[in-house]
């Protein structure tokens, strides 16, 4: 059976959390005095488990959870539709692309992709293994909605 | 956290089986929150943060903080669409390492050099500052103050900076980030056309047969405007797509035309297809006879380093801007040396492909588009590669008119609106004006209620000089705001840390968070940012857009606004003007730089009352009037009726933008043509009026060699840049998680033969060495740059692989921009 390995357990790895050092405030040079150099990390590996990971907010792209080493996308070649088209997801079981997608920029609907998304790449990524993360208290908005709904109860 | 798939599947199961047998569960019980009055979003507008496209963003707050992003529908930029970056805008404000207070260097309870830095009051902060800025003025004068600020500083927050440094403290030390992106191509324009800024607009995207790029990644840089070319190309068949560059990178996919030149092999490619114009018989001799004029520019110009460099020494005009006119025959025979054996040898591309190249202009029946960035602007020869695009164009009439365009494309979200169109640049005034002009320096004077002679007309230095100065110790205090310039100026191991650090200097930085250009400080100042307040931004097709604050900055941050004008309050006329000045205007005597400046009356004539009612504006609560319209107003009087009109303030809140001049209301799509703009003069059909003749000029310029080129021992090119992931130097992109494991460093991209000659393979951790200094990365051999044998290529946003450490502080000696795109380095296994 196809485990969750959830996305977000990555959250769980180490996070870089701001220095106390007073002396060396920034954070993205780990304690390393601008004129020193020191040893770069391995190069991280991409995630590729297949695992959707959640949306920050239903606009966001969605991340890539697999490699895409060697796809090729160009004037010839969309690989990235030969899983996601339509036509296809039924045998790939793939995420058909958002029908915004199929809009063109004055909002009507195409019969293929829209042009202007020929690219995923400007918009959808792969994530790494990089322990290399500073941590974000971005607040989830349905983190907010359960406490306006908990305050809302209590009254 | 490991669920089975069953497991979660039945989990919800329970929630969704008892609303489907209508069994009534409690709300708390529900899976979904549905309330209206709970789950309504505040949606507000404001243009992106990072590049210089200026897309519109819709930004969703709740409760007080931003929960979410999207592209704006409304906007005829981006109709609905960003980047990956824009679409996580949401969480740049939000690290954890946000900075809280101001935080100042001590040792023993007081200020010192190689102190600690440690949290005090905005007061303390302004005290010492104010301390060092007086003793500074006080012993040496204005020239050992200086400021760098930001294309990424608001136009409102520009505005008032240039206020403060060239009416108050007198000194024209001020700069803009700006000058390491666009100041060549302002000096293009300047020199070609005598007015800033592009006479088109993005709407030439959908009306043009062809694109070309010269030396600009526009997929990964300029990532929706890509959109829209790439939506252009794939939908009408006859259009076609030339890139190039040095290395090969993802416009490549799109390219109908691909070609890999030599760096700064770009000037004789140029000169070449303006030889082919000319030898094919394809000159518009109509359009050249009436609107421009031809003039030999001088040569053997200097490389922009330090006057005692040999370079400097053996330049035969050092930093000379002149010409002379010449007639069309004579830059026939110019540019008849670029014929295609000479330029293809020269620059390793096809003779074929350079001919294919030159008949994308030549072709009367093909309107053309060509965009560049960087790769032209950062170069010693940046102005004549700008002048000599223009060439192109104006030799066959492509300008001007839709889908005709030559475009300079910009870097930053306001480095036209910010630093070229209010200009925070050493030698500008607002609206193209120059310090060095007397009449000029009046009309300032004029409209910010100063004497005259206020504004001292000699230019302060430009910001590599900075650097300098500061190392030489010859500017003593320093204010960086909205910038990591630490990170982002080349040859900081010899200039910008010792220029830093030196004893003799004080440094403070402006910044949301603690960047490598705070570490190099001595005090820190929390800065508000992006829609923590209110600001206006100009983008690259003249378009002005505003926004308004719809959240609190944390802690003890301020806007750069604030931190400006209360700063102001800190110094009177009596204490740094001298007594000939304050005896033409008795009436200013003894008062504060801040009633001079922006409580006089005119700066301040907009009241608290006319701000939104629904949304926060703390510097006009705190200062007691609308501090953003009324700068802003006052800012437009520089550019009505002087072809740089804005429309009312209020109107930007309205629009998602409009592009100036804005006349009777209406936006100028295309500048110089007769009928769209109401500046050109009836019966000119094209009238190039920032020149006197209303004549652009084409120049004759030759190829020279790059400052330094790979040798026996540093036997590669250097070539560094930006990522899409990642906004400059990674300060606000790489505390968003999503971007910053999408890519977490710097690698070092290189051609997989010369990784094998050197025994290297991907992954290696190795040493880029130069002349200067040395970085350690990882070799990246197969990622989605491609250079050829030769060269390399490293980003720069990793604060923790400082390529700056490496690259070489030439710049063009015309517009002092400095050339990121080639040095010469080797490359050795760490």
């Amino acid at each position: 059976m196809k485990r969750i390995t959830r996305l977000t357990a990555l959250l769980l790895l180490p996070l870089i959390v701001a220095t106390a050092f007073s002396d060396e405030i920034a954070t993205m040079r780990d304690g390393v005095a601008i004129d020193e150099t020191a040893a770069p990390a391995p190069i991280p590996r991409v995630v590729n488990e297949d695992i959707k990971a959640q949306r920050s907010y239903p606009m966001q792209p969605p991340l890539i959870p697999h490699t895409t080493r060697d796809y090729e996308l160009n004037l010839q070649v969309n690989k990235c539709m030969s899983c996601h088209g339509r036509r296809h997801t039924e045998d790939s079981q793939a995420p058909m692309i958002s029908v915004t997608h199929y809009m063109d920029r004055d909002g009507n609907f195409l019969a293929e992709v829209s042009p202007r998304r020929y690219f995923c790449d400007q918009c959808h990524v792969t994530q790494t293994t990089t322990r290399e993360v500073y941590e974000n208290e971005f607040v989830d908005m349905d983190q907010l909605l359960e406490e306006r709904a908990a305050a809302g109860s209590d009254d | 956290m490991t669920v089975s798939r069953r497991e979660f599947m039945k989990a919800n199961a329970i929630v969704a089986a008892a609303s489907v047998a209508g069994v009534s569960i409690p709300a708390e019980a529900s899976n979904v929150i549905t309330g209206e009055d709970l789950t309504r979003l505040s949606w507000n507008k404001a243009p992106c943060r990072f590049c210089g496209t200026g897309c519109s963003v819709n930004v969703a707050t709740l409760d007080g903080k931003v929960v979410a992003t999207h592209g704006d529908i409304q906007s005829p930029v981006n109709k609905g669409l960003n980047c990956v970056k824009g679409y996580f805008l949401s969480k740049i404000m939000y690290g954890k390492d946000r900075l809280q207070t101001p935080l100042l260097r001590k040792r023993d309870g007081k200020y010192h050099k190689e102190g600690d830095f440690t949290p005090v009051s905005w007061d303390e902060a302004f005290d010492i500052m104010a301390e060092k800025f007086k003793a500074a003025l006080k012993t040496k004068g204005p020239t050992s103050i200086g400021m760098f600020g930001s294309g990424q500083w608001t136009v409102l927050e520009g505005y008032a900076a240039v206020k403060l440094m060239k009416a108050g403290f007198r000194s024209n030390n001020i700069e803009p980030n700006a000058r390491h992106c666009m100041a060549s191509a302002v000096g293009g324009f300047m020199r070609t056309f005598g007015i800033d800024e592009p006479m088109g607009c993005y709407d030439d995207i959908e009306a043009t047969d062809a694109f070309v790029l010269w030396g600009s990644n526009m997929s990964e840089m300029h990532p929706i405007l890509w959109t829209r070319v790439t939506d252009r190309r794939l939908s009408a068949s006859h259009v076609k797509v030339a890139v190039l560059s040095t290395y090969r990178h993802r416009c490549y996919d799109l390219a109908d035309m691909d070609m890999i030149f030599t760096p700064q092999t770009d000037l004789a490619i140029l000169n070449f297809i303006a030889n082919y114009i000319i030898k094919t018989d394809r000159v518009n001799h109509d359009f050249v006879n009436k609107h421009t004029n031809f003039r030999r520019g001088d040569a053997d110009i200097g490389y922009g380093l330090r006057d005692e460099h040999p370079l400097q020494q053996a330049a035969a005009n050092p930093n000379s801007g002149g010409s002379k006119p010449m007639s069309f025959d004579e830059f026939a025979e110019f540019v008849s040396d670029y014929d295609e054996d000479y330029v293809s040898k020269l620059s390793g591309v096809s003779v074929e492909k350079l001919r294919a190249l030159a008949e994308l202009y030549a072709d009367p029946d093909r309107k053309v588009v060509s965009f560049w960035t960087m790769g032209v602007n950062q170069h010693t020869r940046g102005v004549w590669c700008n002048n000599l695009i223009y060439n192109i164009h104006l030799l066959t009439g492509k300008i001007a008119t839709p889908g005709n365009s030559p475009f300079s494309l910009t870097g930053q979200p306001s480095a036209c609106g910010t630093a070229r169109e209010v200009g925070t640049f050493s030698h500008r005034l607002p609206a193209d004006m120059v310090v060095a002009n007397e009449k000029h320096r009046k009309i300032a004077e004029k409209i910010w209620r100063l004497p005259e002679g206020t504004i001292v007309g000699k230019p302060g230095f430009h910001a590599v000089l900075h650097n300098r100065k500061l190392k030489d110790g010859d500017i003593n205090a320093y204010w960086v705001q909205c910038n990591n310039n630490m990170q982002a100026a080349a040859n900081i191991n010899e200039e910008a840390y010792p220029g830093y650090r030196n004893p003799d200097n004080f440094i403070v930085v402006s910044d949301p968070y603690p960047t490598v250009t705070a570490q190099a400080a001595d005090l820190v100042l929390p800065t508000a940012m992006w829609v923590e307040k209110e600001g206006v931004y100009g983008n690259a097709e003249r378009r002005t857009q505003s926004w308004y604050q719809m959240i609190e900055p944390p802690g003890e941050s301020r806007s750069d606004m604030w931190q400006v004008i209360e700063f102001s309050k800190r110094f009177t006329t009596d204490e740094i003007w001298p007594e000939e000045l304050l005896a033409k205007s008795p009436e200013l005597r003894g008062k504060t730089l801040y009633e001079v400046l922006f409580t006089n009356g005119h700066a301040n004539r907009y009241p608290l009352s006319d701000t939104s009612p629904d949304h926060s504006n703390n510097e006009s609560e705190y200062f007691g009037y609308y501090v953003q319209k009324s700068l802003f107003e006052e800012y437009a009087e520089f550019g009505r009726g002087k072809a740089h009109d804005l429309a009312p303030y209020d109107v930007y809140h309205q629009t998602r933008g409009l592009r100036w001049p804005v006349v009777d209301g209406k936006e100028t799509l295309w500048r110089f043509k007769e009928g769209s703009d109401p500046y050109a003069k009836p019966g000119s059909d094209w009238d190039f009026y920032g020149k006197p003749d209303g004549r652009a000029i084409i120049f004759a310029l030759p190829y020279e060699p790059a400052a330094e080129s790979p040798d026996e021992e540093y036997d590669l090119w250097l070539c560094t840049g930006r990522v899409l992931e990642h906004w400059h130097s990674g300060s606000m992109t790489r505390r968003v998680p999503e971007l910053q494991r999408a890519v977490p460093n710097a690698l070092v991209f290189m051609h997989p033969d010369d990784a094998r000659s050197r025994g290297l393979r991907r992954g290696d951790d190795v040493k880029i060495i130069s002349r200067r200094g040395e970085i350690r990365t990882r070799v990246e051999t197969r990622g989605r740059n491609r250079p050829p044998e030769g060269l390399v290529f490293v980003p720069w946003f990793d604060a923790s692989r400082l390529i700056n450490k490496v690259t070489l502080d030439a710049t063009d000696p015309l517009s002092k921009q400095t050339d990121y795109k080639k040095c010469a380095v080797k490359i050795e296994k760490a």
